[in-house]
């Protein structure tokens, strides 16, 4: 109870704060707040291909969204890409969100760079969080960046030392320089545990085509080549096609690693034990940091960094399935990229 | 020529039936889905905002490039399903060379247009042969065309994409402001910051010239003539092989244009976020405006229209925007039985007005046969 009174009042307050600042320009904009209930926070979310329920990258945006939707009162507005859309699509996505009042903007990919820079310039008022990129620089603008290689060395140095058959796979959804930084760093930590481990990589789809990322036939297929070839632990970095990749694990009685949530819990129940681990990459941390910086009437513009140093990103153990060794031999990894004895390549 | 108003009136009774029965059938799906039929509806017909009118001309002078470029083919009974490959790869070229500088301002511009379309031509063209040479059905060699330019173009975007720091987007070079199309602005009669393409000339220029060679030059008579029957056609002295070849080089070099207003008025580079199916969206273009210059010019801005307001969707009324698709694929499939079923009512209606009117004066031809 105490928590919730404390929240209300800071709400309340930031409420205040905002009103007394925007008197000025535009009277009667925020009269509908009554006292009796905090205003939530207006959040929109523009998500990629794939959207809430790819059990992967979007998802963990999601995840970020709902936590915050508990612990501040946010009330979210949520809309989708689709693939090979218009640039006037995203645009116009970005748009409609903040005509439905929807102020604080959260474009989950890199795709939404150019509109995001767009309609940013256009709306002043309107704060904006762009996952995975930090070419745009503006004021209202907060650059979410994830050092994904990092963690994919990780999960490379877990695959490494579970394959029986020194033989591991990585299938990445769509051939863009940010999923081959997944392939480079998970490449770097099965090297450094054993060179002689062969490394089979495949990608789904060449963009502009970015259906690589939501085609759990693709996924499927691919991977049930790979474990055929004798390949005993997949490593996927493609979104909502990862389904797929689960599917074919399960079938061939061979492991699977998940890539950006804690897949071993968003998967479908009858493949989360094929999961060996994931890579966690995580946007719901920086979409969250987002929203609380809103809340706090903290908020900047620019690039905020999530690595292994913050915690922002790393690797799951649900399942219990790394061995105690194999975890030392992580967490070993793990403390000497954060104090740069090695570093991580990213292409 | 006389107007005949009845010609009219059925040419726009198929088109407008075909959308209402798109409308009474996506309604039907709504209400099966259990989605909000009134909010969608409210949504897609909302009066479109200044930025809309924007986006929704934008668009439409993309599709219409696309569609001319199908209705070439079409025209000589060709289907040329390759424009989506077609328009890629030859944005990829024109961005790669405009991209490069050679020239200065304007005539870079124009050099790459015609890179642009040289591109679209080659890449139809082999589909063009090898129909012609080897039998090849273009609407199977069109579409592999189609899968072989998306991995022949992201292999070359490889090499030619140039790292823009803290994006991960990949693309070609970006171009200079003098390598741009300036964007028409109507914020006085719009009252937006939007800019109109200023390629939407060109667009315009291509759809007079579409009309001017269709039906005032010999070759567009040839090509109609091929199309509506070929044995006629080879009577009257047609080389028809020539006419397959050379009209798919037209279409593809049409279809060269459909990235460009995208080009140098948007995106001022070729990446992986470029917008695709605009050639597969052409083909649904040409067949509501019946090939027809205006007609398409028209249907082109339907589906501008649908498309742009589609993206509201998601967050006004909570449905998915790809609804739009089934309603633009119904209107499709209706638009193809509404022309055959206006069709037969226009062969009715032209019946009884020759009986009547043979109805109406029989006696002296009677008398004069028998005397």
């Amino acid at each position: 109870m105490q928590k919730v009174i404390k929240s209300v009042i800071a709400v309340a307050t930031a409420a205040l704060t905002l009103t007394a600042c925007a008197s000025g320009t535009t009277p009667g904009a925020s009269s509908a707040p009554a006292s009796s209930q905090a205003p939530a926070i207006k959040v929109g979310m523009a998500y990629d291909v794939g959207g809430r329920g790819d059990q992967s990258f979007n998802d963990s945006a999601a995840a970020g969204l709902d936590k915050a939707k508990t612990d501040f009162g946010v009330d979210a507005k949520e809309s989708a890409a689709t693939s090979g859309e218009a640039e006037s699509a995203r645009e116009e996505r970005l748009n409609q969100l903040i005509d439905a009042g929807y102020t604080n903007i959260v474009a989950v990919g890199f795709a939404y760079a150019s509109s995001v820079g767009k309609v940013a310039k256009e709306n002043p008022d309107v704060k904006f969080a762009i996952v995975d990129d930090s070419s745009i620089t503006a004021d209202n603008v907060m650059n979410l960046t994830f050092a994904a290689n990092e963690g994919s060395f990780l999960v490379g140095a877990a695959a490494a030392l579970t394959t029986k058959t020194k033989h591991v796979g990585f299938i990445g959804g769509v051939e863009t320089d940010l999923i081959k930084s997944f392939e480079a760093g998970y490449d770097a930590g099965v090297k450094a545990v054993d060179p002689s481990i062969k490394i089979e990589s495949k990608y789904l789809t060449q963009p502009p085509d970015f259906s690589g990322f939501a085609s759990v036939d693709k996924g499927k297929a691919a991977a049930e080549g790979m474990y055929q070839n004798g390949v005993d632990v997949v490593y996927h970095a493609a979104g909502g096609s990862g389904g797929g990749v689960f599917t074919a694990a399960k079938a061939a009685g061979k492991w699977a690693i998940g890539v950006d949530s804690d897949q071993a819990k968003t998967a479908a129940p009858d493949v989360q034990s094929v999961i060996l681990t994931s890579m966690l990459k995580r946007v719901d941390t920086g979409v969250y940091y987002f929203i609380k910086s809103i809340h706090d009437g903290t908020f900047a513009g620019g690039t905020q960094v999530f690595d292994l140093k913050t915690d922002g990103v790393g690797y799951a153990t649900t399942g219990d399935h790394l061995s105690a060794d194999t975890i030392a031999k992580m967490e070993d990894f793990k403390k000497q990229i954060i104090d740069g004895t090695i570093t991580v390549p990213n292409k | 020529m006389k107007l005949d108003v009845r010609r009219v009136g059925l040419g726009l009774a198929a088109p407008a039936l075909a959308v209402v029965v798109a409308l009474l059938l996506t309604s039907l799906i709504l209400v099966a889905a259990g989605d909000p039929v009134v909010a969608v509806w409210q949504v897609l017909f909302k009066a479109p905002l200044p930025r809309q009118v924007v986006a929704i001309i934008n668009e439409a002078s993309v599709l219409y490039l696309s569609a001319v470029a199908v209705a070439i083919g079409f025209k000589m009974n060709l289907f040329n399903i390759g424009v989506d490959g077609q328009y890629r790869i030859a944005s990829f070229m024109a961005a790669v060379f405009a991209g490069a500088h050679f020239l200065p301002g304007w005539l870079n511009i124009i050099v790459s247009l015609i890179v642009a379309m040289a591109t679209g031509a080659i890449w139809a063209a082999i589909a063009g042969v090898l129909k012609v040479a080897r039998g090849v059905s273009e609407v199977i060699s069109t579409i592999m065309l189609n899968y072989i330019a998306t991995y022949f173009v992201a292999y070359l975007l490889k090499g030619a994409a140039v790292k823009i720091e803290g994006s991960n987007a990949t693309s070609t070079r970006i171009l200079t402001e003098d390598s741009r199309v300036p964007g028409i602005n109507l914020e006085g009669l719009l009252g937006t910051g939007r800019e109109i393409y200023g390629l939407v000339f060109l667009s315009i220029a291509v759809g007079i010239l579409f009309w001017f060679v269709l039906n005032k030059t010999r070759f567009g008579f040839d090509l109609r003539a091929t199309g509506q029957s070929e044995t006629a056609a080879v009577a009257s002295g047609v080389n028809v092989k020539r006419m397959v070849v050379v009209s798919m080089v037209l279409s593809g070099a049409i279809a060269g244009l459909v990235g460009m207003p995208l080009l140098f008025g948007q995106d001022f580079a070729y990446g992986d976020t470029v917008q695709t199916g605009l050639g597969f969206a052409g083909i649904s273009v040409a067949l509501l405006g019946r090939n027809h210059p205006v007609g398409m010019a028209v249907s082109a801005l339907v589906w501008g229209y649908l498309n742009q307001l589609s993206n509201g969707l998601q967050i006004s009324a909570g449905v998915s925007d790809r609804l739009v698709l089934i309603i633009q694929g119904i209107i499709v499939l209706s638009v193809v039985i509404a022309y055959e079923l206006v069709r037969r009512a226009g062969l009715r209606m032209e019946q009884r007005r020759v009986a009547r009117e043979l109805e109406a004066r029989p006696a002296p031809v009677v008398e004069e046969v028998h005397p």
